[in-house]
């Protein structure tokens, strides 16, 4: 009994790993422009396929691909918002959401055309025994999604409290105009939260791929799952968005061991329907805070 | 027929409103005047149902409205302007007032989709209403132009041809004469008095002008700091010493009929 | 009704009866069906977009309830077909009511991500519930009125652009009505619309629950007409594909829907299919689109007609 249990959660911790990141990312680009950039899973979608083509279609080190799988993720999500999201003149919120959903529609359709419709994998990070918890069996890879998330969530906090690139970001967050008066350039900052949020999608996708593996249109229900994560935190909150994405991976994973397996896609959705009808502005988030916001 | 009882506001940790209290009786033009800040826009937003009170009531014709949410209380019979035109911009001066008969017609989906004779009837009366009430206000003249394109007197005369499409029993207009010219402001002066005489609607007005208040309004309250300060008829808030200390330093605000060094 | 828009409606219904009879070949009515199905999606999302400001990405969740529905009521349970798609609309209304409820009381993208998910479980659903699973199931009846079945692609091209141009009718009657008023008035002030008296949320909800039952019906006359349906049909790039009809034609016209509509799906018969490429292509068109003619086609037509005409005048 126990033991199936923990198994569950442990798998549902993994892949709530993932949405947290998703939801992170949603987090970043929205904090500094209000967007909700439903790009955002095509970026995990990016992470898992051009790791594989760096370290398995072209055996280059295991650091190496890496480095230049952030990068590639990196320049895409600067492409993004320089090419679509920069020239918008006036946008209003529709736009918005339209330009980003556009842009995932272009990203997906890349992937397929040069990835196919399979699904890819290639090896955990280390070989080895898998840990034994109470008759648990847990993968080594999966302590690597659970520690390299950890890993994002701390560096994140430190670099928005202690770099001066991170406090800007912030205060474009806050207040826009007042950010422009002490001479942060916002442009800017709403270029590096596109990179960045681009960045921690592609580490979660690097990370999960040995476990779940990684098909060009997994996109979009991750998308939606982060993006619960997200609302169920309170938008905006980096802490509820770990919270919500943990929540998200453990329900849906009790969902698919007890009940259905068909039927976890459909919790992150109910989820979603349950907290905006009783609860907007999120479980962690005062309501007044969803008051001052523009969106 | 309005009254406010013991409203708290605060706005995290700024408390814009404390202890409120006052009575608007039927068929007065009721002014609500205090320097910038002392909380009469907030005032109006509770009684529209815009904000929700820390504590307290507001009663409109013996029924407690402050949970009813803004659309729900406009259709008990309260209308209002707003300080910021909120006019539908891209709208022409008709259709802005023709909208404001929504609450009072029905056409739903499915008969106005079909043009069930019972809908053009409604839509010919909503027509013919709404020409009356802008001629009544003096903008028959403009009807089809695009709302945006009046001068600012005009888009906020049309703001309360839009609220009186509505049918209310009580007009809340905050700051109607702001950035109005003078002949402008004694335009306004009489329409805000045609309402209440021959419309018999009563009118809680947020104003700065003070000649304006003085000239037409029944009873004034003085806010400042979020707190009554002063309750009576234009000549006894005049005379109030305290009022001229709280309008001290803000003669601007003062011009006109009034001055703050008597 | 407006005098432009009863003369197009009038010009729609001369095209409709006269395509068969200068082309009968069933190549060209059969895309002409496509296009009348597609634009009746496509209808409903317009309103949506260009009159309450919200966006849909799940109008493939309610197309496919309206062809699956529509189609295991018809088959498995004997309904009449007319029947099971009137059954099929109000099961997507209701579906419609579900999401709208909770995402529409807030502003934003919450609609977007709702319908987004609503699209993805529902294809889900239909892969691994729906008879035949991902291989989908077929023998379905045509439709039919009084024991008479139709079954000519002539047939069928005239009952979809007739229910059409019946549609559209009704479309524009309703956004010139009323209820019309009060959207563009939303569009321009929420605040004031409540003020007013309007109930902004309600009336969002009911153009919402429109478009899922426009999408319904689309689904179930393309069921009846295929006669075989598979969960493919009805996956997040249908959704898209509207999406993209809509804003190629124009949101904020009516008549956008339709040519955007044709537009899009004949476009593919011309270049032969794009094979790999089609997401990808669709997704320029809508980036590109939304980037460089955020109008639209048809806007920017009477734009055209506007200058032309005052040219004219001015010649004059």
């Amino acid at each position: 009994m126990l033991t199936v249990f923990l198994q569950f959660l442990f798998s549902g911790l993994t892949v709530g790993a993932v949405y947290a990141l998703v939801a992170i990312g949603f987090n970043i680009t929205y904090n500094a422009t209000s967007i909700i950039n439903l790009a955002q899973g095509e970026f995990v979608v990016i992470g898992g396929l051009m790791m594989w083509f760096f370290s398995e279609s072209l055996k280059l080190p295991f650091f190496v691909s890496v480095a230049l799988t952030i990068l590639t993720a990196g320049i895409i999500g600067f492409l993004m918002e320089r090419l679509t999201i920069k020239p918008l003149k006036n946008p209003d919120l529709l736009l918005m959401i339209m330009i980003t959903i556009a842009v995932s529609i272009v990203l997906r359709g890349i992937l397929m055309f040069s990835f196919g419709k399979e699904p890819y994998v290639y090896p955990a990070f280390t070989e080895g025994e898998p840990v034994n918890i109470y008759g648990a069996i847990i993968q080594q890879q999966a302590l690597w999604v659970i520690g390299i998330t950890g890993f994002c969530i701390v560096l994140l906090f430190f670099f928005f409290k202690k770099t001066m690139l991170g406090k800007a970001m912030l205060a474009c967050s806050v207040h826009t105009t007042a950010a422009k008066l002490v001479g942060i350039n916002v442009s800017r900052m709403v270029m590096f939260s596109f990179i960045l949020s681009a960045i921690v999608g592609a580490i979660g996708g690097m990370a999960i791929t040995p476990i779940s593996l990684m098909e060009y249109d997994k996109g979009p229900m991750l998308a939606v799952k982060g993006f619960c994560a997200a609302i169920m935190g309170g938008i905006g909150s980096n802490r509820g968005a770990v919270l919500g994405g943990f929540l998200i991976g453990v329900l849906e994973s009790m969902t698919a061991g007890y009940i259905h397996s068909g039927s976890k896609d459909a919790v992150a959705l109910v989820i979603l329907l349950v907290i905006l009808f009783l609860k907007p502005s999120g479980l962690f988030v005062s309501k007044t805070t969803l008051d001052l916001r523009k969106f | 027929m309005l009254s406010v009882k013991e409203i708290w506001k605060s706005f995290g940790g700024l408390i814009a409103l404390r202890n409120i209290s006052f009575d608007v009786e039927q068929g007065h033009i009721k002014a609500l005047i205090g320097p910038n800040g002392a909380g009469k826009t907030t005032l109006l937003n509770i009684v529209s149902g815009i904000h929700q009170p820390d504590k307290g009531e507001v009663m409109f014709s013996g029924e407690k409205i402050i949970r009813l949410g803004p659309s729900r209380i406009a259709r008990k019979g309260i209308s209002r302007t707003f300080q910021h035109v909120e006019l539908f911009g891209n709208m022409t001066v008709l259709e802005n007032i023709m909208v404001g008969r929504y609450a009072k017609t029905k056409a739903g989906f499915f008969s106005s989709g079909f043009k069930f004779p019972s809908v053009m009837r409604e839509e010919r009366e909503i027509q013919r209403k709404s020409e009356e009430i802008l001629n009544y206000i003096n903008l028959g003249h403009r009807k089809d132009e695009v709302a945006s394109n009046l001068p600012i007197g005009e888009q906020r005369i049309l703001e309360i041809g839009r609220a009186l499409a509505t049918g209310p029993r009580l007009i809340l207009l905050d700051e109607p004469a702001a950035g109005l010219n003078i002949k402008e402001t004694r335009d306004l002066g009489e329409i805000i008095r045609k309402i209440r005489d021959e419309l018999k609607i009563t009118v809680v007005l947020v104003e700065h002008d003070m000649d304006l208040v003085m000239r037409i309004s029944d009873s004034v309250t003085v806010l400042n700091f979020g707190e009554v300060i002063a309750e009576g008829t234009p000549l006894e808030i005049q005379k109030n010493p305290e009022v001229i200390v709280a309008y001290l330093g803000e003669e601007e605000e003062m011009q006109g009929g009034y001055s703050a060094h008597p | 009704m407006k005098k432009e828009d009863f003369l197009s409606l009038l010009i729609l219904v001369f095209f409709v009866v006269l395509l068969p009879v200068i082309s009968g070949n069933t190549y060209t009515l059969t895309v002409g069906i496509f296009s009348g199905i597609n634009a009746l999606v496509a209808i409903g999302l317009c309103i949506l977009m260009g009159y309450a400001g919200q966006v849909s990405l799940g109008q493939a969740g309610f197309y496919g309830i309206g062809a699956y529905v529509s189609s295991i009521l018809s088959v498995h349970m004997g309904f009449p077909v007319v029947i099971s798609t009137i059954l099929a609309m109000g099961i997507s209304a209701i579906a419609a009511v579900i999401l709208a409820v909770p995402a529409l009381r807030l502003k934003g993208h919450y609609l977007a991500v709702a319908t987004l998910g609503f699209g993805e479980i529902i294809y889900i659903i239909l892969n691994e519930w729906g008879p035949g699973g991902p291989s989908g199931f077929g023998d379905i009846p045509h439709f039919g009125f009084f024991g008479y079945a139709i079954d000519s692609t002539q047939g069928y091209f005239y009952l979809i652009w007739g229910i059409v141009a019946v549609i559209m009718f009704f479309s524009i009657n309703l956004i010139q009505s009323r209820t019309g008023r009060a959207l563009r008035a939303i569009h321009d002030s929420e605040m004031a619309c409540n003020a007013m008296g309007l109930n902004v949320t309600a009336i969002k909800i009911k153009v919402f629950i429109l478009s899922a039952v426009y999408a319904s019906l689309a689904g179930s006359l393309y069921a009846h007409y295929v006669t075989f349906i598979s969960p493919s049909s009805f996956s997040l790039f249908y959704s898209i594909l509207v999406l993209t009809m809509v804003i190629v034609g124009g949101i904020s016209n009516l008549w956008g829907a339709i040519i955007g509509a044709v537009v899009i799906t004949v476009l593919p018969e011309l270049l032969r299919k794009f094979e790999e490429l089609d997401v990808l292509v669709y997704g320029l068109i809508l980036t590109l689109s939304l980037m460089f003619f955020r109008k639209g086609l048809v806007p920017i037509l009477i734009d055209k007609i506007k200058k032309l005409r005052g040219f004219a005048f001015a010649k004059r």
